[in-house]
């Protein structure tokens, strides 16, 4: 498999790798994929009170393009309210990094896992709202 | 020895590292030597009778046969040329099967052959013949106990490979010959993997046919034999008609050089073999215990003793196999995980010995060999290490594993 320029920069200096918290109420934890499928991708944002993503941080076990992907979209996230966030697509991601058509999936992944870790914010702030009232 | 020349900025290796000894294996100097005039002077057509040119390749053919049949134990007369393992193990499985498909209906063979056998099989099904394909165990060695039960006086032949290409296990193969001439089925192996690597007598394993593959043991590529037992005689149908070259069993004008290549492969590997696995089982055993000393959960894929000293197959628990690949990109190996194959599908040789899937995709094939150095062996398992290492800060199953949860335990959306 030859992985294309941007692929190869992300694997060898991946932007934001690490953990925050999971109980941390800023923290919006994603993990989708499966060990057994070969992929694996935990994202997690830290959302602002005002509900901007302020810092994301990513841990992938997967090939090469899912976790340039991964990397890629903690980039992009940073800075988005959580609606924008919401809207990035698969197919930004793999156009981005041209990944080949067998490896469209792993940038699938990418955008569950922003998709996920953002429903877990979600879920998580409601709580909290609910808790208070 | 050669030393490893670096890349201009010191980062890496100008080119990498060869450890694929299963996928291929460079042609040997002396072979090459061996073919060269076979080119150019003595061009002649091994078929002609009429003058010195066809005579001198005539001779150099039927030394080659000569040396194929003794690293076998069998008689010259008993082995044919054919474009490699693949045409070998074809012939040798349609070639039984039509040939006595009035009396006889079934074929043998496991599931971790190789897909050319495989392949095979399935279109002999496609064409009414019954298959049993045997499991291996968590060894990936076949049960004698089961083959002797599947065998029956239906059996046409019985194909089991001697040494699997993945995992390089040797399969027992005086046992299953015995089992099979009691039987009265043929015995097949597909060798391509053990000729010049174990010590093969056809007589001694009862093996009635028997394919090899030049480019797996340092001679060139497009070349390889099958044997054909003489007594008791096995018949077969030819796949290639036409002059009725090999006894009728394989037509076409033999590639001289290619044969004698072949020829210089196998006296070589005769006799070196014993040094030779000597040099490789220690070079094994530095690679193993150099990365198990510095890595905790590598797990070893099929039996480690009964296997070629020149095969290692590690599942590094927690990393996956294709994103390991990139990380060792100093070295050239192959991978069981889904992610380096078109289908997506985890290695169905793991899979066969109950490799669990997320385990399969972490694995890596390291392939030692004739032109392998301590130099290079050191330098593979620094850089496996440090890439294992790295892969494993990044990966959330590791990061699971430390804090004492079991991945088993999660509901994962299986995709
Ligand atoms: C076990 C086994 N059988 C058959 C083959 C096919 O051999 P060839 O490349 O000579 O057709 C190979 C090589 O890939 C092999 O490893
Ligand atoms: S993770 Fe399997 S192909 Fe990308």
């Amino acid at each position: 498999m030859a992985y294309s320029e941007k692929v190869i920069d992300h694997y060898e200096h991946p932007r934001n790798v690490g953990s925050f918290g999971k109980e941390d109420g800023a923290v919006g934890t994603g993990l989708v994929g499966a060990p057994a499928c070969g992929d694996v991708m935990k994202l997690q944002i830290k959302v602002s009170p005002d509900g901007i993503i302020e810092d994301a941080k990513f841990k992938t076990f997967g090939c090469g393009s899912a976790i340039a992907s991964s990397s890629l979209v903690t980039e992009w996230v940073k800075g988005k309210t959580l609606d924008e966030a919401a809207a990035i697509k698969n197919t930004e991601i793999a156009q981005h990094l041209a990944l080949p058509p067998v490896k469209i999936h792993c940038s699938v992944l990418a955008e569950d896992a922003i998709k996920a870790a953002i429903a877990d914010y979600r879920k998580k702030t409601r709580a909290d709202d609910e808790a208070a009232e | 020895m050669t030393v490893l020349s670096k890349t201009k900025d010191g980062k890496g290796l100008a080119r990498p590292i060869y450890l694929d000894y299963q996928a291929t294996t460079p042609c040997d100097p002396r072979v090459v030597q061996a073919m060269l005039p076979y080119f150019t002077e003595k061009f002649g057509n091994p078929h002609s009778r009429n003058h010195v040119y066809g005579w001198e390749a005539e001779d150099g053919v039927e030394k080659a046969r000569e040396q194929v049949a003794s690293i076998l134990g069998a008689d010259m007369k008993e082995v044919i040329f054919t474009s490699g393992a693949t045409e070998s193990n074809n012939l040798a499985l349609k070639g039984v099967a039509h040939f006595y498909k009035d009396k006889k209906n079934h074929v043998v063979t496991c599931v971790t052959e190789h897909k050319c056998v495989l392949d095979t099989c399935r279109h002999l099904e496609q064409e009414g013949f019954s298959v049993t394909y045997l499991p291996v165990g968590k060894d990936g060695l076949i049960d004698l106990g089961q083959l002797a039960e599947v065998v029956t006086e239906r059996t046409a032949i019985v194909s089991i490979m001697a040494v699997n290409n993945e995992i390089g296990v040797i399969q027992p193969l005086a046992e299953i010959g015995a089992i099979c001439r009691k039987k009265g089925a043929f015995f097949h192996t597909d060798a391509a993997q053990a000729v010049g690597k174990i010590p093969i007598d056809v007589n001694a394993m009862n093996i009635d046919l028997l394919s090899v593959s030049g480019h797996k043991f340092y001679g060139p590529k497009g070349v390889g034999a099958l044997y054909v037992r003489r007594r008791p005689r096995v018949r077969l149908v030819a796949m290639i008609n036409g002059g009725g070259q090999e006894r009728g069993m394989r037509s076409g004008t033999l590639p001289t050089p290619l044969c004698v290549g072949l020829g210089e492969a196998c006296a070589i590997a005769q006799a070196e073999m014993g040094v030779e696995n000597v040099r490789l089982s220690a070079l094994r055993d530095r690679l193993l215990g150099g990365i198990r000393q510095r890595l905790p959960e590598v797990y070893l894929n099929g039996d480690l003793d009964r296997r070629i000293p020149g095969n290692l197959n590690l599942s590094f628990a927690f990393v996956e196999g294709e994103g390991l690949m990139m990380g060792v990109k100093d070295l050239s190996v192959s991978s069981g995980s889904a992610c380096t194959s078109a289908s997506l599908e985890p290695s169905y040789v793991l899979r066969a010995l109950g490799v669990q899937d997320e385990m399969a995709h972490t694995s890596l094939r390291l392939g030692i060999g004739r032109f392998t150095t301590d130099e290079e062996i050191d330098y593979a398992i620094d850089h496996i290490v440090e890439a294992v290492s790295r892969l494993r800060e990044m990966s959330p199953l590791w990061e699971m594993h430390q804090d004492g949860i079991d991945i088993q335990s999660i509901e994962w959306a299986e995709h």
